[in-house]
């Protein structure tokens, strides 16, 4: 039966092959832009550490007081040294680490090369379990290479590439900023978007990668500038570095992995705490007003995701609404041009399921044509949103198996959706008002 | 022509009616929200920096194992090094003039602060503070960057000083942007008067207003403060340093490429890379990207809106032509014009698209509200949805064009024929 309603199906949809195709490019069109849109949304909005994001947490202390807020009463979104190192040598998570951004120079062992500038973040050594971040060779450093301000580095497999042709360079040495630091580790492709661990300096996403990581306390003595944002509710008393650190302006990054409720709740306890210490202290005017928010809580709370896209993907929804409803329209002038075939039809015995069958089948089978095209448009749009979205962010849309079945389903499952009105209507038909009026 | 018989008989396909009313409605809602995207990108992207953009470019470096700007030593040393570096890119052929700057506008590399016009005021103090960038350069700021000045004096040379990056020493003389005077002092009388800078207890006084200058930061954050500019005559000495550079008509291309080897044969221990040396141009394209992007992105979503929207009329209408063939036949016998014909189904899309359009005003103003409460959007201007109104008007009359006048076709003689 269904080969029979395959044929009939072919046969109407011959007929008038303008309404056809325009159903079909309607459908093609419609899907086209919402997967496009989705598969840059999907992108963007992905969880950077799926199995692990909801142990870790950003913690942000109030160190402003009431005029320093942002309008929603949050205190500033990094935190000073001060802090930060309080909350390091506190140690109450189980992993921990601050971090701020730099961007030293590398001076490659050949005289004839130019030195060339790489980006990277100075962490503690728990950076690295915590973020359970893949080696290609050696390891991280240790808590005692903190303490002592080890002259020890972590690179990129990229920077490795560069400086050692991919060998492996655990114990050789790499000139930053003309010092030596021994490579203690090199990464494994590690770049993950968004760049989570810091998405204050890193927006987000960035296209860019990640190639050096040293030990907090040593780029802090070797005078390593922090590359990322610095904010000052005050001008430093003193200058310099140092006035830096020792000011309440904000740029370091901080993030605990906390495992269970009740870590969490004792971490909550401790930052109560410790902003208590400060109030009685005299440093803060104010009572405590903390935040500590899980991995996907901040990424919300930072706007992680840019609004364009999600205005993006909701235009396009709009657009595959229009184009739904313009197909139920289409379907219904089809099928009640067709109703004195329906009364002969049903005149002759056949129930409505049968009408029913016959008319969904057609409809399936401009959905499938339409998830066809659909298919195509959307390798080109997916191809083409380097064109109108940001590079950092378009690089990361991509084609895969999923989002094709998805493109054909959405149309297949849309359009009988869509039909399904116009199928109502069509088996309503009464067979005898049909065949007098014949 | 009544309306009451076209009503009457519209009555009679209530489904696809209402269904082409609401696709109508919907491309209304969707297209006015996405055309104001596109005016606000447009005004954005066209908004003027205050520059003269051609023939200008920027330099950006950073030494290795530079000194350290924490010390006297260090800084005199950074200091000496950024003068080589200037004079060894103004004896280059073709260069017109240099400054050392810390950013141009639209770099989104900033140096934010605030201004007021009392002293030893808090950051805090929302009320007495205006809001600016700085931009620290030399006597060349002016000529190079193309900005006019509208009252006092430039810098001269003898007014310029240098500093480490991170100290803050007192700033006797400075030039502001006519937005930021204005607001300081609302009577334009700013020149030769004193500005606090950054809550500071020691005052600057304004020598100068330039007409324009954008601030650094394009995105929406700095919407509030996009004209507030500073210019401080300062050399700033760090680890890094940017120069602009204007450079004779035309000569653009052959002066920036000759840049790289010049300065590493100041000192070859730097890192030039591809990105250091951008022309104006490709700073503000770079800037804008995302919102040319968002507006090209609505552009073709409205246009496939409009083709669906506008073939959905045509089909629909086809089919009730060919379903009412017999009455055409008879109205057609009975008297009635062509034209009467032709005119009757303009007039019927004319309802059901002006009912449609009505519906979708008010789906246009819900989906502007929910962009404004989620997305940071504005309130959508009366004019957009006038536009839009208009355009699905035209847009439905141009449709329906080619079924009615197949209509109007039908020849008399069918009202005789048996069906």
């Amino acid at each position: 039966m269904f080969a029979y309603y395959l044929d009939l199906a072919l046969r109407s949809l011959k007929r008038s092959p303008g309404l056809t195709a325009l159903m079909v490019l309607a459908i093609g069109f419609g899907v086209a832009a919402s997967m496009t849109s989705w598969s840059v949304f999907r992108a963007v909005s992905g969880d950077p550490i799926p199995w692990k994001s909801a142990q870790l947490f950003v913690p942000q202390i109030d160190n402003w007081g009431p005029n320093g807020r942002s309008a929603d009463g949050d205190p500033p979104n990094a935190m000073d040294y001060t802090d930060a190192t309080a909350l390091m040598r506190d140690h109450r998570a189980r992993l921990q680490s601050a971090m701020y951004q730099i961007s030293p120079s590398v001076v490659p062992a050949e005289a004839s090369k130019h030195p060339i500038n790489v980006s990277g973040h100075a962490v503690f050594g728990e950076f690295f379990p915590m973020l359970d971040v893949p080696f290609l060779y050696g390891s991280g450093w240790s808590a005692s290479d903190d303490a002592n301000r080890a002259q020890v580095v972590v690179i990129s497999s990229k920077l490795n590439e560069k400086l050692f042709g991919g060998t492996n360079s655990v114990g050789k040495s790499v000139n930053i900023e003309r010092a030596d630091y021994r490579v203690v580790g090199v990464l494994d492709n590690w770049n993950p978007q968004p760049r989570f661990y810091d998405v204050v300096n890193s927006g987000g996403f960035d296209s860019g990668t990640e190639d050096v990581f040293l030990p907090f306390q040593t780029a802090i003595q070797a005078n390593i500038p922090n590359d990322g944002n610095t904010n000052c509710n005050a001008v430093p008393k003193e200058p310099g570095f140092a006035g830096l650190q020792h000011s309440e302006c904000v740029w370091i990054a901080f993030m605990a992995e906390l495992d269970d409720a009740a870590a969490v709740t004792t971490y909550r306890d401790y930052l109560q705490g410790y902003a208590r210490e400060q109030q009685q202290a005299g440093r803060f005017a104010w009572a405590p007003n903390n935040r500590l928010r899980s991995l996907p809580e901040w990424l919300d709370n930072q706007h992680v995701v840019p609004s364009d896209t999600k205005v993006s993907l909701l235009v396009a929804l709009g657009l595959l609404l229009v184009c739904l409803v313009n197909t139920i329209g289409l379907l219904l002038a089809k099928f009640l041009r067709r109703s004195s075939e329906i009364g002969v039809r049903r005149a002759l015995g056949a129930p409505r399921s049968a009408i029913y069958a016959q008319f969904l089948t057609e409809a399936g089978i401009v959905g499938v044509a339409g998830g066809v095209l659909g298919l195509l448009l959307t390798c080109a749009g997916v191809a083409s949103v380097g064109w109108v979205m940001p590079k950092d962010i378009a690089s990361l849309a991509r084609l895969d198996v999923s989002l094709l079945l998805l493109t054909l389903l959405v149309a297949v499952v849309a359009t009988m959706l869509a039909g399904l009105y116009p199928t109502y209507r069509a088996s309503r038909v009464q067979p005898a008002w049909q065949l007098k009026s014949n | 022509m009544k309306l009451h018989p076209m009503i009457a008989a519209l009555r009679k396909h209530k489904a696809g009616v209402v269904l082409i009313a609401l696709q109508i409605a919907l491309t209304l809602a969707i297209v006015c929200n996405a055309i104001f995207i596109i005016g606000q990108r447009i005004d954005r992207v066209n908004r003027p920096t205050g520059l003269d953009e051609g023939n200008l470019f920027l330099a950006t470096q950073q030494w290795v194992g530079a000194p350290s700007a924490d010390t006297p030593d260090g800084v005199a040393r950074l200091d000496a090094m950024l003068k080589e570096d200037l004079a060894a890119l103004r004896n280059l052929p073709g260069v017109a003039s240099v400054a050392p700057i810390n950013s141009v506008p639209l770099l989104n590399s900033s140096w934010n602060g605030s201004v007021s016009t009392k002293p030893d005021r808090k950051f805090s103090d929302k009320g007495d503070n205006v809001r600016t960038t700085y931009y620290f350069s030399d006597e060349n700021v002016l000529p190079v960057l193309g900005l006019r000045l509208v009252a006092g004096r430039n810098f001269t040379a003898a007014d310029v000083q240098h500093q480490g990056f991170r100290d803050n020493p007192p700033r006797p003389i400075v030039i502001l942007t006519k937005d930021l005077a204005d607001k300081l002092y609302p009577k334009g009388d700013a020149v030769g008067k004193a500005v606090y800078i950054d809550g500071s207890g020691s005052p600057s006084t304004i020598i100068g207003v330039v007409a324009r200058l954008q601030v650094p930061g394009s995105g929406t954050w700095t919407n509030n403060f996009a004209w507030n500019s500073t210019l401080v005559p300062t050399r700033l000495n760090a680890n890094f340093s940017r120069y602009a550079v204007r450079t004779k008509p035309g000569q653009l291309d052959a002066v920036m490429r000759t840049v790289a080897p010049t300065l590493y044969k100041v000192n070859p221990l730097r890192v030039l890379d591809d990105d250091s040396v951008k022309s104006f141009g490709d700073i503000r394209a770079k800037a804008y990207r995302a919102d040319v992007g968002m507006a090209i992105l609505m552009g073709v979503i409205c246009l496939v809106l409009l083709s669906v929207t506008a073939a959905g009329i045509v089909g629909l209408t086809s089919f009730w032509v060919g379903q009412r063939h017999r009455q055409i036949g008879v109205r057609r016998a009975l008297g009635a014009r062509k034209v009467d014909i032709l005119h009757y189904f303009q007039l019927e899309n004319l309802l059901i698209a002006g009912s449609g359009a009505l519906i979708g005003i008010g789906m246009a103003v819900g989906l502007n509200l929910a962009l404004m409460r989620y997305y940071e959007m504005d309130r959508l201007p009366v004019l957009y949805t006038l536009i839009g109104v208009i355009a699905v008007l035209v847009l439905g009359q141009c449709a329906v064009f080619v079924p009615a006048r197949r209509a109007s076709n039908v020849p008399p003689v069918t009202a005789t024929r048996a069906v």
